[in-house]
C-alpha cells in the first residue's frame, strides 16, 4: 500500500504540492490527472524517493521512505518499476541490454536465463526481433515499449508511469494504453500513472485522481469522474478554456 | 560579470571565496561517497576494465606523441643552454629528470583530462539531463557506485602507467634529437641518465600521477552529476570539468613538488 500524507513541496517559494493526501489501491491502476507543471511528476518522484518533501510522509507498506538510508531505500526501490516520459533508456547500449540491465544488476541468473527472460518480455511488448537496435534507432512508441519492458522485467509490485502516452500519435497512444492494460492483467502490479490524456486515463485507470493547486481535489472510478459536479474537474476533462481553471496560471 | 560586482570588489571576492569553499566541500563529500561505495558494494570489474582501456590503451597515441615531442623539444632547448657552459653531456639527465619528475605526470594528466575527463563529464551530464541517472536510481543502482567508482579507480590505476609510458617515450625523443639531429655521443646520453636519475625521482612522479588521476576523475564525474540545463548545460559543465581539473592538477603539482623538493 502506498500512502502520501500531507505532502508539501515548494520550489522557489511556490508550493507545487500542498498538503497532498492520497492512498493508492493495491493491484489497481490509479491515474493521476492534472495540468502540465501542476506537480504530477514531482509527486511521482517523491513516491520513488528521487525527491524529498519539505513536510509530510511517503509510506510504502507502512515505511516512511524519507527516514531510510540509501541502502534501505534501494531495497524498497527493488519493489518498483518506472516508465519515464522519454524512456530514459541507456543510449550507449542496445535494447536487449537495456531490458537485461535490472536483471543483471539484481539477480545471479545465468546468461541463458537472462536471454530467455528478455526475449519473453520482448515478445510481451511486441518488440521481438528489435533487440539489437540502439535506442536512437527506434521510434517514440517503441521507446515507450522498451521502457515498459525494462520496468516490468523483474516483475515489480509497483509500477510508476510518467505520462506514457504523451507525444505519441492517437493510434500508438492507444496501443501503449492497451499494452499497459495487458501487462497489468498479466503481472497484477499496483500501477500509478500520471497523464493528461483523458481518453487513456478512462481506459487504463481503475481509479482516477485529479491533482489541482498542489492537492487531490477528486478521486473516483472513471464513471465517478465523468459524473463529477466539481467545475474544475469538468473543465479539465472537457479540455475547455472556460471555467474556474486559470489557463495562464502554470 | 555585472556592473555591481565590478563596483564592489569585496562582495565579489567574498562570493568567489564562498563558492570555492562550497565547491571544495561538495567535492570532498562526493569523493568520500564514491570511495565509501567501494566498500558498500562489490566492484564491477567489467566497468572498471572498460574504463581502464578507455583511459589507458585508447590514450596511448596522444600520450605517446605528447611525450615524444616534449622530449625532443627539451633536448633541443637543453642543448642551447648546455652548449654555452660546455656541459652538453648533461642533456640526458635534464630530459630524464624533467620527464619523470614533472612533465611526464603533468602532461599525461592534462592530456587525459582533455581526452577522458571531458568525456566523463559530458557522458554523465547527458545521462543526468535525459533522466538516465534517475533511471539508475529507480532501478536501485547507486549511480556513484556504477558511474563514478570505475572511473576514479581506473584513472588512479592508469595515470601512473601512462606517466611511465609518456616519460619513457619523452626520454627516447630526447635521445633521438641528441644522437641523430645534434650528432652527440648517444652512449653518454644513456650513461649520464643512469648516473643522475634516482629511484626517488621516478617514485615522486608516479605518486603525483596517482593523485592527478584521483583529481581529474573526481572533478570530471562530479561536474557530470552536477549538470543542469539541457545540451547547453552539458557543454558548460564539461568545460568547467576540464578547466577546474587542469587548474587543480597544476596547483597540486606545485604542492607535491614543494613537498618532494625538501
Amino acid at each position: 500500500m502506498i500512502i502520501l500524507e500531507r505532502l508539501t513541496k515548494s520550489f522557489n517559494g511556490i508550493k507545487v504540492l500542498n498538503n497532498l493526501n492520497i492512498k493508492f489501491g493495491e493491484q489497481k491502476i490509479t491515474v493521476v490527472i492534472g495540468r502540465s507543471g501542476g506537480g504530477k511528476s514531482v509527486m511521482l518522484k517523491h513516491i520513488i524517493g528521487l525527491m524529498r518533501p519539505d513536510s509530510g510522509r511517503v509510506l510504502i507498506n507502512g515505511i516512511d521512505i524519507n527516514t531510510l538510508k540509501r541502502k534501505e531505500l534501494n531495497e524498497i526501490r527493488k519493489k518498483f518499476g518506472m516508465v519515464f516520459q522519454d524512456g530514459a533508456l541507456f543510449d550507449s547500449i542496445n535494447i536487449f541490454e537495456n531490458i537485461a540491465f535490472p536483471v543483471r544488476q539484481h539477480t545471479k541468473l545465468r546468461e541463458s536465463e537472462v536471454k530467455d527472460r528478455v526475449y519473453s518480455m520482448l515478445g510481451d511488448v511486441g518488440l521481438s526481433g528489435q533487440e539489437l537496435k540502439m535506442p536512437a534507432e527506434i521510434s517514440g512508441g517503441m521507446r515507450k515499449r522498451v521502457g515498459v519492458a525494462r520496468a516490468l522485467i523483474l516483475n515489480p509490485e509497483i509500477v510508476l508511469f510518467d505520462e506514457p502516452t504523451t507525444g505519441l500519435d492517437p493510434i500508438t497512444s492507444d496501443a501503449i494504453s492497451n499494452l499497459i492494460i495487458a501487462m497489468h492483467n498479466k503481472f497484477k502490479f499496483t500501477g500509478i500513472l500520471i497523464s493528461h490524456d483523458i481518453a487513456g486515463a478512462y481506459k487504463m485507470g481503475n481509479i482516477i485522481a485529479m491533482l489541482y493547486n498542489g492537492f487531490i481535489i477528486e478521486t473516483g472510478c472513471p464513471e465517478d469522474i465523468k459524473a463529477s459536479n466539481n467545475p474544475v474537474v469538468n473543465q479539465f476533462v472537457a479540455g475547455s478554456m472556460n471555467g474556474p481553471i486559470d489557463f495562464n496560471m502554470v | 560579470m555585472s556592473m555591481d560586482e565590478l563596483l564592489n570588489p569585496f562582495e565579489s571576492t567574498g562570493r568567489f571565496i564562498l563558492k570555492t569553499v562550497d565547491e571544495l566541500g561538495s567535492l570532498t563529500i562526493y569523493l568520500w561517497e564514491s570511495v565509501f561505495s567501494i566498500f558498500r558494494y562489490s566492484i564491477n570489474f567489467g566497468n572498471l576494465i572498460d574504463q581502464m582501456v578507455f583511459i589507458g590503451m585508447d590514450s596511448f597515441y596522444v600520450i605517446g606523441l605528447t611525450g615524444l615531442f616534449t622530449g625532443m623539444v627539451l633536448s633541443l632547448q637543453a642543448y642551447y643552454v648546455t652548449k654555452i657552459v660546455g656541459v652538453t653531456y648533461m642533456i640526458g639527465p635534464m630530459v630524464a629528470l624533467s620527464m619523470t619528475r614533472e612533465l611526464g605526470p603533468v602532461l599525461t594528466a592534462l592530456m587525459i583530462t582533455a581526452r577522458c575527463g571531458s568525456s566523463m563529464a559530458s557522458e554523465i551530464g547527458t545521462m543526468k539531463v535525459t533522466e538516465q541517472i534517475d533511471a539508475l536510481e529507480v532501478m536501485a543502482v547507486d549511480p556513484y557506485y556504477y558511474l563514478s567508482v570505475p572511473r576514479i579507480l581506473a584513472a588512479t590505476i592508469m595515470l601512473p602507467v601512462m606517466t611511465i609510458l609518456c616519460s619513457l617515450i619523452g626520454i627516447t625523443g630526447g635521445y633521438i634529437v641528441y644522437a641523430y639531429f645534434l650528432g652527440l655521443n648517444h652512449i653518454v646520453y644513456i650513461e649520464k641518465i643512469y648516473q643522475y636519475i634516482k629511484v626517488g625521482d621516478i617514485y615522486s612522479g608516479l605518486l603525483k600521477a596517482v593523485f592527478f588521476g584521483i583529481i581529474l576523475a573526481t572533478i570530471s564525474t562530479f561536474k557530470g552529476f552536477a549538470t543542469t540545463g539541457g545540451s547547453k548545460g552539458v557543454g558548460r559543465f564539461t568545460t568547467q570539468a576540464v578547466v577546474l581539473s587542469s587548474v587543480y592538477i597544476l596547483f597540486a603539482d606545485y604542492i607535491f613538488t614543494s613537498i618532494f623538493f625538501k
